[in-house]
């Protein structure tokens, strides 16, 4: 076998790491794509509730988020401590809701997937929840869901 | 001396692999990988005249009343009693009332249905669950409450799809899902909410 012959050259060679930089690129990319960076900044603080029932939110594409808690230590001089709704990157009162949803849903491919996620603080009271979703059935976006983390 | 050589030196890459690395690592940083997960719901249609009229028609054995005031706390009614009830509790009261499994004249009354894969059932297909709250009832209660109804149907459908299939409800195939979920079809209805017992 010609592998043993050269038995007196006891260096190893160097590993060859020319396709290094590929690999890396294509891990790179992997990330970039399944990247998803929050296109809003939360200016209400929230800790959602925990549950055990819960379904992943598939389609991201479909699914428009409402937050709903009281504003930030750093907007709380200004804003107050009462709860707020925030929608994409301001605050807003209920009847806005409508609006919401009806230009969310213009940008939508597939309209009748439309999902709206509740993103509410756990200590919220009911009232501004049954108002939101008063305006939701309004509007017709009666696909919901309360945004939760699972309970270990 | 040096101008001798015609041939470009190649160009050094070796440190291709370190940007590359940094964008990788800002990438890896910044992604968030967990999917958002959430308790589904599906909201009633807007009201119309039509439905207002229809709505009375509902036997009182057949509906579960569930009620949480503005302090959290929860009131729990239907043909076999009322009275407060701990959270923990009302998973095994829902799924008596929607199984109504000894037959009984204060739970909701059974029909027979025909269902696909399943044949003749003798289901409680006409019982409601309202959930009414306060608008001072804590978001999280509420929560809670509707976290444990789910919790009650998806053990029932499982139970069912054990039973028959042999299977959890999850690995069950469309067909089967849907005649599952025929048989404990989920009737969760949500009241307009009421100012009692508190402030806003």
């Amino acid at each position: 076998m010609a592998g043993f012959k050269k038995k007196e050259s006891r260096e190893m060679p160097e590993m060859n790491t020319s396709s290094l930089p590929d690999l890396i690129f294509t891990i790179l990319f992997f990330f970039m794509i399944v990247t998803t960076m929050r296109e809003v900044t939360l200016q209400v603080k929230l800790t959602v509730p925990q549950g055990t029932e819960l379904e992943k939110l598939e389609k991201k594409s479909a699914v428009s988020y409402i937050y709903v808690g009281p504003p930030t230590d750093a907007l709380r001089a200004q804003m107050g401590s009462s709860t707020r709704i925030q929608l994409n990157d301001r605050y807003a009162e209920p009847r806005e809701v409508m609006d919401f949803v009806a230009q969310e849903r213009q940008g939508m491919a597939n309209q009748a997937e439309q999902v709206i996620s509740i993103k509410a603080d756990s200590k919220t009271q009911m009232g501004i929840i049954t108002d939101i979703k008063e305006v939701l059935r309004k509007s017709w976006a009666l696909r919901i869901n309360y945004s939760a983390t699972r309970r270990q | 001396m040096a101008k001798k050589k015609k041939k470009m030196p190649g160009l050094n890459t070796s440190s291709t692999a370190d940007i590359s690395f940094m964008l990788l690592i800002f990438f890896l940083v910044t992604t968030s990988m967990d999917t958002d997960t959430g308790l589904a719901r599906r909201l009633p249609q807007p009201p119309d005249k039509e439905q207002e009229d229809a709505q009375i028609d509902v036997k009182e054995r057949n509906v579960l009343n569930v009620k949480i005031n503005s302090n959290g706390r929860m009131w729990c009614s239907d043909g076999t009693g009322s009275g407060e009830l701990d959270i923990k509790l009302l998973r095994n009261r829902a799924k008596d009332f929607i199984q109504n499994p000894n037959d009984l004249s204060s739970l909701p009354e059974k029909a027979a249905v025909e269902i696909d894969l399943l044949g003749q059932c003798y289901i409680t297909k006409n019982h409601v669950i309202s959930v009414q709250t306060d608008r001072g009832t804590p978001y999280d209660v509420y929560f809670q409450v509707q976290n444990e109804l789910v919790a009650a149907y998806n053990e029932l459908r499982n139970d069912l799809s054990k039973a028959k299939f042999g299977r959890p409800y999850d690995a069950l195939n469309n067909e089967q899902q849907v005649a599952v979920r025929a048989y404990y079809p989920q009737k969760i209805s949500e009241a307009e909410p009421k100012n009692y017992g508190g402030t806003n």
